[in-house]
């Protein structure tokens, strides 16, 4: 399996070597990267390409990096059913920066590239209609980047006095828990009380 | 109209000069299967174009699990397509699996393949017989709900839940079955095809469901390459596509089983599909039964390691073990970094995860991939041309369900 995959691996590089970034196989699936600008073009070479064949596209997703320059990692799954084998394409996007749609070449890209634009804010070029798909009418904000609180921003009841449902600012009656698994002396930076006395500074002040 | 027009103006009243008509199919309409709002343009009777709007059961599973443990995410599963709930478990499982390379024990990949292949009933059943019911019939769903309640007690009997189970575990499946549960399972699969032959005089040849279904909603080959179908949607068409024989995962490989495959790829070759994978399904469950019973089938249902936890025993004597099962079910285990896909036969097609890890006990980014999802996305293209009618037939056939596609 693997050796079929390094195999193809080599053969997409040395048939588009100015696209492809780089190829890795790992845990038996083949991750080729390559650069946003050049997502359609790639795409029907891999739709069309002899030896790739891949004519289904079985997911597009995005993930959020918050501390890279290049915030989102764009990657799109795709599977042959002629040759049976799957690969995953890859590419870096920055925030605000345009990507281009591949729904000229996968028709089924249309709703996933409106999930993807919903969920993390990333804006297809060329796709026929961007609206958002899954979250409500008039959401605002894109909940999957990692800065989006989990619990969101508005939260709805329905309103006796005025008999309509209402949007309200969210407010907790606890808060979120979050528990920080990590070790205590790789984990988070607890501020106790009588610490500042350690550094010697605390000492001094007392004199 | 009074515009001075000496013609034959005045023949075409307002009322005649017909404009298409909008209307919203859903988001409370049975025969939706959820909560679908579809907006519809008719011109008379025929579905000029067709806007489903999805996301109203949007509860944000993907967000929500960014947030927890790998194992307190796997219930989260069930709540999917929670029609085959169990299949969804074991796409969860899988990729866990892929990224910390744990091998499950024979016994509990044998019990894994029996209760996919109960989803896969349950699942099949309901679509059916309620795709009968949304184009007439109303006796399929009685008959065949009164089977799908059987084996939702074979669901409770080995895992304490009807419907949500959260059975399958990585590593391996959550507990043994106790061998009577074997035994009754193995009588049911007895059963049951009488039970289908039922449904198979109520409906195959049935006048009004052929009417209904026939020549319903084509789908050929290109078409499915293009809006990335799976399961019976493409084994509809006649393409013998599926992934436990093409990609084979857990031990499907070694079980003798035929894939069922359509010809003109209409609502009714689904249906047909539907039906002879039901049978096949029950000779799976019935090979599955007797390789449990075999000598090599014995043996623990869980690998035991870090992802598991240590045997109740155990814990009364170890401190390792008590310590681990603490540190189990607090902090979870950590995945080694990575990403990776895994995906399997749902009843309804592809159910894929795609998993990033940063070597946390939480996934950083877990992408759920739903058939139903795909397919809905057609609907504009398939139901163009149809009549208002045979929407819903369509819909059924698609076997599409809300907890997978809004997520």
């Amino acid at each position: 399996m693997t050796e079929a995959l390094n195999e193809l691996g080599t053969v997409i590089e040395s048939k588009r070597p100015d696209e492809v970034v780089s190829w890795e196989v790992s845990y038996d699936e083949l991750t080729v990267t390559i650069r946003a600008v050049d997502l359609p073009v790639f795409m029907e070479f891999l739709k069309t390409d002899r030896n790739c064949r891949f004519t289904t596209l079985v997911d597009i997703t995005a993930v959020d990096w918050p501390s890279r320059e290049e915030r989102f990692d764009m990657v799109y799954h795709f599977l042959s059913m002629y040759q049976n084998h799957r690969i995953r394409v890859k590419c870096a996007v920055s925030e605000g920066e345009m990507v281009p749609s591949i729904t000229g070449v996968y028709k089924a890209a249309d709703w996933f590239e409106r999930e993807v634009f919903d969920m993390f804010g990333i804006i297809f070029k060329g796709h026929p209609d961007l609206r958002r798909l899954l979250t409500d009418y008039g959401f605002r904000g894109h909940p999957l980047r990692k800065d989006f609180p989990t619990t969101g921003y508005t939260e709805l009841r329905y309103d006796e006095v005025e008999k309509r449902v209402v949007y309200e600012p969210v407010s907790l009656v606890q808060e979120y828990r979050q528990f920080d698994f990590m070790s205590p002396w790789e984990g988070a930076d607890y501020i106790l009380p009588g610490d500042e006395k350690a550094d010697g500074k605390g000492g001094e002040a007392k004199g | 109209m009074m515009d001075g027009g000496k013609g034959f103006e005045d023949a075409q009243t307002g009322e005649q000069k017909i404009r298409n008509f909008n209307l919203n199919f859903g988001p409370q309409h049975p025969a939706a299967h959820g909560v679908l709002r579809m907006v519809l343009e008719l011109d008379g009777e025929i579905v000029e174009r067709c806007d489903p709007h999805i996301g109203l059961l949007h509860r944000g599973t993907e967000k929500l699990m960014e947030s927890r443990t790998y194992l307190q995410n796997l219930p989260y599963f069930d709540r999917l397509d929670y029609v085959g709930t169990m299949n969804q478990e074991h796409a969860w499982c899988l990729v866990i699996e892929k990224l910390c390379g744990v091998e499950v024990p024979r016994r509990a990949s044998l019990i894994r393949v029996l209760y996919s292949e109960i989803g896969r009933i349950l699942n099949h059943l309901l679509n059916v017989t309620t795709q009968a019911m949304d184009v007439g019939a109303l006796t399929p769903p009685l008959w065949g709900f009164e089977e799908r309640e059987k084996l939702m007690v074979f669901y409770e009997r080995a895992s304490g839940g009807r419907l949500h189970s959260a059975y399958f575990r990585p590593g391996g499946v959550h507990q043994d079955l106790p061998p009577k549960l074997i035994d009754d399972i193995e009588a049911w699969c007895h059963e049951f095809p009488k039970m289908l032959d039922d449904i198979d005089g109520l409906l195959t040849e049935n006048r009004v469901f052929k009417q209904r279904n026939v020549d319903i909603g084509i789908i050929n080959e290109e078409d499915i390459l293009d809006w990335g179908y799976s399961g019976v949607m493409v084994r509809g068409s006649g393409l013998a596509w599926d992934l436990r024989r093409a990609q084979p995962y857990e031990c499907y490989d070694e079980f003798d089983f035929q894939i069922a495959v359509g010809k003109n790829g209409d609502c009714y070759d689904r249906y047909l599909v539907r039906m002879a994978e039901m049978r096949e399904s029950v000779k799976i469950m019935l090979q599955a039964i007797e390789k449990l019973r075999a000598p090599e089938g014995q043996g623990d249902v869980l690998a035991r390691g870090k992802l598991t936890p240590p045997k109740r025993a155990d814990m009364k004597t170890s401190m390792e073990a008590l310590i681990h099962h603490f540190k189990l079910y607090t902090e979870g285990f950590h995945v080694p970094e990575g990403e990776a896909y895994a995906c399997v036969e749902a009843p309804k097609g592809e159910f894929g995860v795609y998993l990033v890890s940063d070597g946390t006990n939480k996934p950083y980014r877990a992408k759920l991939r739903a058939p139903g999802y795909l397919h809905l996305q057609s609907m504009d293209y398939v139901a163009g041309g149809h009549q208002l009618a045979d929407v819903a037939a369509i819909i059924g056939t698609m076997d599409i369900v809300f907890g997978e596609v809004d997520r």
